[in-house]
């Protein structure tokens, strides 16, 4: 069951579902409670100054994912309530995927996958040459990962030790076409990061206390990049899109399957 | 050329700290002082240009100006995205030293050959193209590159090409470069074409036939003012570039004067690759004289053009 923060959160995302007319609106759900407890319990920010040298730097790689982060940049401050409403509208600045220069708190336009952990890369190595203690958390999706230029940078950033670098990957199982593991199979999955340099962790991806444990042993390892594979459930909240690619993005929604979307997310 | 880069990227890299290398897997010894001296900001990170050029951006977004080096083609083929969103698209100080330019690397064959860059990057908004002529104007190049706001591709000649810049006439990014006063035809040339033309030139020359050489270091942004102050004072014109006829230095000049002074486009011709991959090995010279760039290709398209 989602609790009332979690629902707020999806609330969030539907207020911009309903201007937009359509949206990744699977893909976010999946991260909900990854973003929330990221921002509510680790990430260090201040939303009246997005700038700030000493932030964490967060990436969402999946910027197919960006209804979630949205919804809690609004939530904590970084961006308007209101902008939710102006939602892919020609002049808004919240568009189908986030844009650095338009977004405050969007640290890398993202969208087209496997970029943003190459960046996080350099953000770590640039903390490490300048001595700051901030981190840089990246999340991808599980499709995300097939691109070779994530493996690439998995290598680069276990070469440099990147202690500072996190990982967080949304294992929702399914991409856009269908099952991850018909699509192309991630298993094993942790095997995987572990061979490439990472220290890897799982952990359910909607229990907001198995989160909160587990984030406050990051890093896992001093030595070491660290990875959290996510088990997450797309479209996770509303029970005729989970697990349903149909819902990976979804366009032409009508009055009816807003009030179905919003039925859900009753208090 | 690529070893005076290579030296410049050293000397800004005492000078500013700001600055940092970036490898993909060159060869042995590269940049070892630099190396020794500055061990965090010398990178060596395997055959990865995709990653590569998102940790640039990534070092960029922080404040550094990473120079990132390797094979030209690696640079502008293998990392076409990366470059597009991570690097333009956020406007980053990252700079792209390419080595083998053009037809340099003849005898390796067309996977390692870079003749359709200009093409490539001249359609990424916010890039910047330069491509010296020899390795003094690599160095003047060099030491304006710090400054510049914008990704850049530097596209490195062979090594070795005869120096005809001169220093009097300055450098600026952007600017292009009488290096011989027209008469009644002028080249536009970029990179070691500069060379070509001038050879060229000096031929006609003693056919009575007077023509200028125009060398635009700077292929994007093009500049205009030089372009508006000299094609309208000529008969003909013919650009020289190392690169494929479409997309290219010749093409930019087209599209400049169809849209700023169309009466000036029938009197251009130019001199460039035909659309197809070389088909031959041999050295730059060979493949650059068998791929329609030869100086009586250039000699005689000057003498078309001025109907002579």
């Amino acid at each position: 069951m989602l609790d009332q923060r979690s629902k707020f959160l999806r609330r969030l995302v539907l207020e911009m579902v309903e201007v937009g007319g359509r949206g990744h609106i699977g893909s976010a759900m999946s991260l909900i409670e990854i973003l929330r407890v990221l921002y509510d319990s680790f990430l260090h920010y201040r939303s009246e100054q997005p700038d700030w040298s000493n932030r964490d730097r967060f990436i969402l790689s999946k910027g197919h994912g960006c209804l979630a982060l949205y919804s809690i940049l609004a939530d904590k401050g970084f961006i308007e309530r209101s902008e939710l409403r102006r939602f892919c509208l020609p002049n808004s600045i919240l568009g189908g995927h986030p844009e650095r220069d338009k977004v405050p708190g969007v640290e890398a336009s993202t969208g087209a996958l496997g970029h943003g952990l190459p960046i996080g890369v350099g953000m770590a190595l640039s903390a490490k040459i300048r001595k700051q203690i901030h981190r840089i958390v990246v999340v991808t999706g599980d499709g995300e990962i097939n691109e070779g230029s994530v493996w690439e940078a998995a290598m680069s950033a276990a070469k440099h030790r990147l202690n500072n670098l996190s990982v967080f990957v949304d294992y929702n199982k399914l991409q856009s076409y269908g099952p991850v593991k018909e699509v192309l199979e991630l298993e094993p999955l942790v095997d995987k990061w572990r061979c490439f340099g990472f220290e890897v962790q799982e952990v359910d991806g909607h229990d907001i206390q198995a989160l909160k444990n587990m984030i406050v042993k990051l890093p896992f390892k001093s030595d070491r990049p660290s990875a959290v594979i996510c088990h997450t459930i797309k479209g996770k909240g509303f029970p005729f899109a989970e697990n349903n690619p149909k819902w990976h993005h979804k366009s032409g929604l009508v009055e009816a399957d807003l009030q179905a979307l919003y039925d859900c997310l009753e208090y | 050329m690529r070893k005076t880069s290579l030296n410049c990227i050293y000397e800004l890299s005492i000078k500013d700290e700001r600055v940092l290398f970036i490898g993909s897997d060159l060869g042995p010894g590269v940049l070892d002082e630099m190396k020794q001296r500055f061990p965090d900001r010398f990178f060596m990170e395997g055959v990865s240009e995709q990653h590569i050029i998102g940790m640039a951006a990534g070092l960029a977004m922080e404040g550094f100006i990473p120079y990132v080096n390797t094979i030209a083609t690696f640079l502008t083929r293998r990392c076409f995205e990366q470059v597009a969103l991570d690097l333009c698209l956020h406007d980053l100080p990252v700079r792209l030293i390419a080595n083998g330019g053009g037809v340099v690397y003849a005898p390796l064959g067309p996977t390692h050959l870079a003749i359709e860059d200009f093409a490539i990057f001249r359609s990424l908004p916010n890039m910047t193209i330069v491509a010296p002529c020899d390795a003094d104007e690599m160095k003047r190049l060099m030491s304006k590159s710090l400054e510049w706001p914008h990704p850049m591709y530097i596209r490195l000649g062979k090594g070795g090409d005869a120096i005809v810049s001169r220093e009097e006439l300055g450098f600026e990014i952007g600017k292009g470069l009488l290096l011989k006063a027209p008469g009644e035809g002028l080249y536009i040339t970029t990179g070691v074409m500069a060379q070509r033309a001038l050879e060229a030139s000096k031929q006609l020359g003693s056919e009575g036939v007077i023509c200028g050489v125009l060398h635009m270091p700077t292929v994007k942004p093009l500049d205009n003012v030089i372009l508006s102050e000299w094609i309208p004072s000529v008969k003909g014109v013919v650009t020289v570039e190392e690169h494929t006829r479409i997309g290219g230095l010749g093409s930019a000049v087209l599209e400049f004067c169809s849209d700023e002074m169309p009466e000036h486009t029938s009197k251009i011709k130019r001199v460039g690759f035909p659309d197809k991959f070389p088909d031959q090995y041999g050295n730059q010279d060979s493949l650059l004289d068998h791929m329609n760039v030869s100086i009586e290709t250039i000699c005689e398209q000057m003498r078309s053009c001025l109907k002579r």
